[in-house]
This record gives structure tokens, sequence and C-alpha cells, in this order.
């Protein structure tokens, strides 16, 4: 699903509706179009976010797609447009082209076993697909959430986590790179948990969020679990300006992250992933 | 992990364990004279330093193997392991173990290549740790 063409070009005006802190440099907006409904999103899918005269970011829609009434945007402040839109108060408008993108093979997953995996802020393009596939349950097996954060202290989604994990058709992991002395759950990186799923590898599907590093190396453990290039399908990140394939800031070897992307089947992306500075 | 991958080195060389949470697996400098692998569970790999709290460096659950140093001189152990959760381990017997692949070749190098394997993961896994990806980029 692409953004309608005038969608494409003109930030369309919204209203922020609610701000929920997630984490010490991490909000949530919820955004509400200044008229109308808000557009049909496919997970894995995002928005060129627009802090009024400072400037526009990629930001991933981390809310529910069955949701027309608002978007939600979870988002880190560590630019100066990041930061701005972090910033942002209750009633303060905020302009929105989009959505842009491919998003997660979700109708390809149906019937199949799936397993999301992600790495600290990675959480949010998922949490959507999760959400859809919450809504329509009964048409994917075997499904299971491994989460990696750094500390205990920066658990993104810490209250969704634990509503997920009191389910029982779904299994949820989170691990931390550090524990502390109140954390008695997993600790290491997320990757040492994908052996202990003992996934059928005729029958999984992955998706995987992260930085990329750790998409690396979690697509090297899954390669090593059986799963084949085929099956992974990562979420990458890059500079895009014009989200529609045109300016080229965001080409990725022979992919644009914006169009092409962000989500791409890890086999059209493994040779280019293992080249330094690409 | 599975029994069967460590080979024949490990047959009739097993007995079953279970430990309450808090309860050590092993302790630092101490013999390593059995490793266990864990059938079900959570264990703590923890690192002691003066003045400070036990620092968990990793924690490992079914499949995983607890215990890597039986397998070279000194045969001491490393680090504490405790449970965290209530465990169920097939403890092997690492001293049998060595005397076997020490007379047999063949089988200590299918041992080795498990032990190595999971010493490898680990490996990787610390580096990825120390990388400190999720860190806040501009910090």
């Amino acid at each position: 699903m692409s953004a309608a063409p005038e969608a494409t070009w003109v930030p369309r005006r919204y209203r922020v509706d609610a701000v929920r802190p997630e984490l010490n440099d991490t909000v949530s907006l919820e955004l509400a179009p200044a008229a109308g409904e808000a557009p049909a999103f496919e997970p894995g899918q995002f928005n060129m976010l627009y802090a009024f005269g400072i400037g526009e970011a990629a930001i991933s829609l981390s809310g529910d797609p069955a949701d027309r009434a608002r978007l939600v945007h979870t988002v880190r402040a560590v630019g100066p447009v990041s930061r701005a839109l972090a910033g942002l108060a209750v009633g303060a408008s905020v302009g929105v082209r989009g959505p842009f993108g491919a998003g997660w093979p979700m109708s390809a997953a149906r019937g199949r076993d799936l397993v999301l995996i992600a790495g600290g802020l990675g959480l949010a393009p998922l949490r959507p697909a999760l959400l859809r596939v919450l809504a329509d349950r009964a048409h994917y097996g075997r499904v299971a959430v491994l989460a990696g954060m750094r500390t205990p202290r920066e658990v993104l989604f810490r209250a969704p986590l634990a509503t997920w994990q009191g389910r029982t058709d779904l299994e949820v992991e989170v691990t931390v790179d550090r524990g502390d002395a109140d954390w008695s759950g997993h600790v290491g990186v997320v990757t040492h948990l994908i052996p202990q799923l003992e996934l059928d590898p005729r029958k999984a599907t992955a998706f995987v969020c992260g930085p990329e590093v750790m998409m690396r190396h979690t697509a090297e453990r899954l390669l090593t679990v059986g799963l084949e290039p085929t099956q992974l399908f990562v979420s990458m990140e890059r500079n895009m300006k014009c989200a529609i394939g045109l300016c080229g800031h965001c080409q990725f070897g022979s992919a644009f992250v914006c169009k092409d992307g962000p989500v791409l089947r890890f086999d059209r992306i493994a040779r280019a992933l293992a080249v330094r500075e690409l | 992990m599975r029994l069967e991958d460590l080979g024949e080195a490990v047959a009739g060389c097993t007995r079953t364990v279970e430990y309450l949470p808090g309860e050590y697996l092993l302790r630092v400098g101490a013999p390593a004279d059995e490793c266990f692998l864990i059938e079900q569970g959570r264990v703590a790999l923890e690192v002691h330093a003066p003045a400070r709290p036990p620092e968990v460096l990793l924690t490992l659950g079914p499949g995983d193997l607890v215990g890597l140093s039986w397998i070279l001189p000194p045969y001491r152990w490393a680090c504490d392991a405790r449970a965290v959760q209530p465990v169920r381990v097939v403890a092997i017997d690492a001293r049998r173990v060595r005397e076997r692949c020490d007379a047999d070749p063949r089988l200590g190098y299918h041992l080795l290549q498990g032990v190595l394997r999971a010493a490898i993961d680990r490996l990787q896994a610390t580096r990825l740790q120390h990388l400190d990806v999720y860190r806040d980029p501009t910090s």
C-alpha cells in the first residue's frame, strides 16, 4: 500500500493527541489527522514526519494497523529532527507524508510459524506486525517474539511485552545485554535465544529489526538452525529524503531502502550487508 | 546442543540432577570434574569482583552446556553458575570423559568440536554484547 499521490509530496497536518514516554530518550506520539481518517498502512511501512521549521525524518509506524483514527510513531531523540519530534507537546502540529515503502510480508507468512526478532528500538516497526498477527491469530502457526534490549531500564514497550508474555498463544522472551540486581530474566544477546526456540525450519519465517550488526548476527544464527535466506526478512534503515526512490540518498546496493524496503528479503541484501561502510 | 552432539565419549557418563533457584551448579576455582547440559530451566553465569555485587554475564537455557573449562588443564571453573529457576540438567562426568578422550583421540576430536561450537557461539555473543549496539548513537 503506497501513499496517495498528494501525500507523496505534500505533508498533511496532524495534531499530537498523546505523548507516551517510553524510555529516557524515546516517546511514542499518537497523531490524529486535522481532518478525515488516517491512511491505511501495512506493518513495516514508515512515514516522513515533518517537525515544522526544522526538517523531516523517516519514522516507522508502531501502532495498530487496524486503527484508522490515529497514527503512532515511536521516536528516539538522537538528531535535530527526532529531538524536535520527541519534544512535541499534546496539541502541537506535525506534518506527515506517507505511508511509504514495502512492509513485512504478512500474507506470505500466513499459515507458517513466525518468529519476530527485535533489537532495541527495532521492536517498534515489528509491533504493527504482531498486532496484525494477533488480530488474525488463527491463520498463523506458532508465533514467537524475541526482544533484545540494552538494560532492564531500557526495555521498550514494557507493558505490552508483559501482556504478550501472559498469552498462551504467543512465546515472548526478553533478554538484556547487561542485567542488574533486580533482573531475573535472560542476560545475553538476542541471538543466543534462537536455538532454544527449536524452530521447524521448513515452516518458519523470521522478521528481524534492529541495528544492522545485530541483524547480521541474527541472520547468521537463523541460517545455522536451518532457515533459508528466503525465509528471513530484515528492516533496513538508511538516510531517507524523498521516500519515493528518486533522490538516491537511501541507496543500498541495488535497492532503494525507501521504495524497495525498508523490509527486504535477506537473500537480496546478504552480500551488501557484509560490505563495510555501505 | 543435544547430548548426542558430544558423541560416544559421554555415553554412560551421565546422570540427571535437579537444582532449586539459588543453588550453584559450579563455583569459580573449584575442580571442573562435572559439566552440565541443561534440559529445563535457566542458569546464570556470574563473576565476582571485590566490593561489587556479582555480575551476570550470560544466562543459559535448554540445550546449553554449563561449564567449558573441564576440557583443558588446570580443570578449574572460571565463573559461578547459579540456578535462577528450577533446573534439570544432565550432569556429565568430565573426569571419565577426559580419560576416554585421551585413550581414543577420534572420540576426543568429535567431543572437542561440540564443546568448541558452544565456546565460539559464546565468544561471538560476547563480541556483540561488547559492541553495545543499542546505546544512544550520539552519546
